[in-house]
């Protein structure tokens, strides 16, 4: 076996160890981390096709700030297990052929009929000067760049909403206008006085 | 010796490179922390540890092995597991983001296309380290800090990336060595002038990055004790301090090789001078300018008081990312009409 099948082999092991440790966990906290433990070996594994710009980008979004943000709230979350894991017995058999049905979907549109390996060349190997960042770079900013501006677009709505429903102004909060203390002056704030320590009011 | 060289496998060369590169920089780390004692120490008008070694040297020696004769205490209700894992999330990425760092024309471990990403990536991927440390030592200080710092460093972490989108669309390239490269000329041909506001925001971002002074929330003595870390002891904490030394270090790097030349010589574009400064090597330079940066992070502890947190999160979400935004759409209009952000 080359190096590289080992070390697929091997990565292919972590990921799909985490992935289950996901669903299987019992602290939540545990279950996200295990999730950061996935996604950082998929990118592994896309490196391993050569596709630095996709691994790195998925460490850094997923990663490094997604993941960041959910295990944020659910370290806050006070969740009581028990009250999940009830019921388990009683939705076990919707749960399985929901899942049966997703996997009969999953093999339907791309099982081996239409994504088979003998449908596509075989890859080659990419010479060492080749960008993956460029390349993708090129092709998303001329041929793709409809869809992709579109996908930014639908994001930004995603995100005007999400502020718009959850920006609540309520009476009587406290809050500090930055641009007065900036603007403040030491007039304003400081007065000096004149006192003779001598004759100083008595108590 | 070239023979003998090219007749070991890769991994093993990459092992005898790699070696040296980790001790060198945990002796800097060591440098630093003493260097950190003695130039506050001078700014306060005291003197600093002196005792230990001339001009004691050795106390970073002496600190370390303290450290790691201390037990490393558990606490009964922490998650032993992620308690102890916590640490070496920290120092992993510290040490790991040094592989695409270049410190001379070539001389660089992995000289990869993405570097820039790749240096970012990892960087991202600190704040695990503090989360988790937080969240396992189950205590409230620990906990309050771990909080801090995950919402400061993804706000800060936006601010930055952008700026390096500043650095990366003036150098055309990903790769530390093009970057460096892109910038060769006099002095004013160094990006820190035509990106002025991306290289203010960026080593600003980067001091926020690292939880240094004034934005050292997580840690913040007067308020949570000592915020993330506060149950660590021995050698797991010696870990947390390494790492962030380590990242001070990075930053500091960095910033002197997207933004003031990387290795280029000091040039004020008269031959006379600029030969004479060219004769110094350029790894010199390269550690001259990233000096600079590493005495900054230490000035400013000296000089500034602690941000307020509400401020923190103000100047990064609301101030710091508009202005790279348009420093961007200025940037790339620039480069549109032709006229580019670099003097050449």
């Amino acid at each position: 076996m080359s190096v590289e099948s080992v070390l697929f082999y091997l990565f292919g092991t972590i990921l799909v160890a985490s992935a289950l440790g996901v669903i299987t966990a019992r602290n939540p906290v545990h279950g996200v981390l295990l999730l950061v433990l996935a996604f950082f070996t998929a990118a592994v594994l896309w490196l391993l096709l050569q596709a630095e710009f996709l691994a790195i980008v998925l460490v850094l979004v997923y990663v490094g700030a997604v993941m960041v943000l959910f295990l944020f709230v659910v370290m806050m979350l006070d969740v009581n297990v028990a009250r999940i894991r009830e019921g388990y017995a009683k939705y076990l058999p919707l749960g399985i052929v929901i899942a049966l049905v997703m996997a009969a979907q999953i093999v339907i549109v791309v099982g081996a009929q239409a994504f088979g390996l003998e449908f596509f060349p075989r890859p080659e190997a990419l010479p060492a000067d080749h960008s993956n960042t460029r390349a993708l770079g090129l092709l998303l900013y001329t041929h793709y760049v409809y869809p992709f501006e579109l996908a930014a677009v639908i994001l930004l709505v995603a995100i005007v909403a999400a502020i718009t429903l959850t920006l609540r102004h309520r009476e009587g909060t406290r809050t500090q206008d930055v641009s007065r203390q900036v603007r403040v002056k030491r007039a304003d704030r400081v007065r000096l006085v004149k006192m003779d320590s001598d004759k100083g009011e008595q108590p | 010796m070239t023979e003998l060289w090219n007749s070991i496998p890769a991994w093993l060369q990459y092992a005898v490179l790699i070696a040296p590169l980790m001790v060198t920089l945990t002796i800097v780390v060591a440098m630093y922390t003493l260097a950190e004692r003695r130039v506050i120490g001078a700014m306060q008008t005291r003197i600093g540890p002196n005792r230990v070694g001339p001009f004691g040297l050795f106390q970073p020696f002496a600190d370390v092995f303290k450290l790691f004769f201390k037990e490393v205490l558990i606490p009964t209700q922490a998650n032993r597991v992620l308690f102890l894992i916590a640490p070496l999330l920290a120092l992993v990425p510290a040490f790991a983001a040094w592989a695409v760092l270049p410190f001379d024309a070539g001389v660089v471990l992995a000289d990869v296309n993405a570097g820039l990403l790749y240096i970012l990536a990892l960087t991202s991927m600190t704040v695990y380290g503090v989360i988790i440390a937080g969240w396992a030592s189950n205590s409230k200080y620990a906990l309050l800090g771990a909080m801090r710092s995950a919402a400061q460093i993804v706000a800060y972490e936006i601010a930055m990336g952008f700026a390096l989108v500043g650095v990366l669309m003036a150098a055309g390239s990903l790769n530390l060595g093009a970057i460096v490269d892109a910038q060769v000329g006099p002095f004013w041909h160094w990006y820190w002038l035509p990106l002025l506001p991306m290289f203010l925001i960026y080593f600003i971002s980067g001091v926020a990055e690292t939880n240094r002074a004034p934005f050292d929330v997580a840690e913040g003595e007067s308020e949570i004790v000592a915020g993330f870390h506060v149950e660590y002891s021995g050698a797991t904490f010696a870990a947390f301090f390494l790492a962030e030394y380590m990242n001070m270090i990075l930053i500091s790097f960095l910033a002197a090789l997207l933004f003031l030349g990387g290795w280029h010589p000091l040039a004020f574009g008269i031959d006379a001078v600029d030969e004479v400064l060219a004769l110094v090597p350029g790894t010199l330079w390269l550690f001259a300018k990233a000096g600079f940066f590493m005495f900054c992070f230490l000035w400013f502890r000296a000089t500034f008081p602690r941000y307020r947190y509400d401020q923190i999160m103000r100047l990064g979400w609301k101030v710091f990312i508009p202005i790279t935004i348009v420093w961007i759409f200025v940037e790339g209009f620039l480069i549109y009409m032709g006229w580019g952000p670099w003097w050449q």
